[in-house]
């Protein structure tokens, strides 16, 4: 722990060890987490529930308030930073987002594409009828 | 007040060493970062669900669906539960990095408490559901929403048995290096349970009721 070390443990809170936090600081961090995560789920379900809003813009509003609240998460509680001890994690991070993102869009896209162009139900009992 | 500044100066000049100088990483650093990978890969696996669940989300077989069948009144306990566990699991590392023995059981022992609430009301919601006849082999919807919020639930019952395992090291043990690195990645494990938690309750409960 004496020298400089460049590299942070993921969801370490203690940084460089010359710049001890104390545990105020620490539960403060949280604390502002926690708040932050409450105000977005609140507004999450109130986004969900209300009828103010024009609806087809609801479900991109909700994905928009998830991705926030994740980083919300990312930062307070699991202490992920833009520092350079903290590289190492953040570029497995990425890499993850890459891959989860590529999973669900690819997915979604591929069957929905495969919907629009699947026959629909009656022609194709047709189509059974006349062979 | 000069010397001071040409003190500064001298030490913001001095090269940091490279990673390749510093020598092998700290044990803490090595595992921290296995598990990251490993809380990376778990969280791959969830977006598969993810993506079974929103391709099926309308295939309701005639049965019932989201609209029917979901109480967001019980999400959003279940939802408060989980924030605040995992708000307390952070209370814990800090008294864990102080040695604070006493804040550290009655951390770990609210975390199990709201856990624990959190896995009851999502089993009595599934119970709920399968009285109704709306169980997994009832749609394909039904199979896709049981197997992605159950595994998130097992996933949050494994926390709960590995945080009693972990109090038990604690009392054992003590807070010896070994504990506090199995400690760092139980918070890790939890909290990246509330992350998903966030993107199930958006895409599954939130979403399964527009219209």
């Amino acid at each position: 722990m004496t020298d400089t070390q460049y590299d942070r443990a993921p969801g370490d809170a203690s940084a460089l060890p010359d710049v001890e936090q104390g545990t105020s600081s620490g539960v403060l961090v949280y604390t502002i987490g926690l708040g932050l995560a409450m105000v977005l789920t609140a507004m999450s379900f109130w986004v969900a529930n209300t009828s103010l809003l024009w609806a087809g813009g609801v479900s991109l509003g909700l994905t928009v308030l998830a991705i926030a609240q994740m980083g919300i998460h990312l930062v307070f509680f699991l202490h992920v930073t833009t520092g350079p001890d903290n590289t190492n994690n953040v570029m497995a991070l990425a890499f993850g987002v890459l891959i989860v993102a590529l999973v669900v869009v690819g997915s979604l896209l591929i069957m929905a594409d495969l919907n629009d162009n699947m026959m629909p139900v009656g022609e194709l009992m047709n189509l059974h009828m006349q062979h | 007040m000069n010397i001071a500044v040409a003190v500064d100066n001298d030490v913001s000049h001095e090269p940091r060493p490279t990673p390749s100088e510093t020598g092998p990483a700290a044990k803490r650093i090595v595992v921290g970062y296995g598990f990251w990978i490993f809380l990376l890969s778990d969280i791959v696996m969830f977006s598969a669900l993810f993506a079974a669940y929103a391709v099926l989300a309308h295939a309701t077989a005639g049965g019932p669906g989201g609209v029917q069948l979901f109480n967001q009144r019980s999400v959003v306990i279940e939802t408060c539960c989980l924030l605040a566990s995992s708000y307390t699991c952070g209370m814990m590392s800090l008294a864990v990095s102080q040695r604070r023995y006493a804040v550290t059981y009655l951390a770990a022992l609210i975390t199990f408490v709201l856990g624990a609430t959190f896995l009851a009301l999502e089993l009595r919601e599934f119970a709920g559901m399968i009285a109704v006849g709306a169980g997994p082999q009832r749609s394909a919807f039904l199979s896709a929403f049981f197997t992605l919020v159950g595994c998130h639930g097992l996933h949050v019952a494994a926390g709960l048995v590995w945080l009693m395992v972990m109090m038990a090291q604690v009392a054992i043990m003590g807070l010896c290096e070994t504990v506090e690195r199995r400690l760092l990645c139980f918070s890790l494990f939890w909290h990246a349970l509330d992350i998903v938690w966030v993107w199930l309750f958006t895409v599954v409960y939130l979403m399964g009721v527009l219209s």
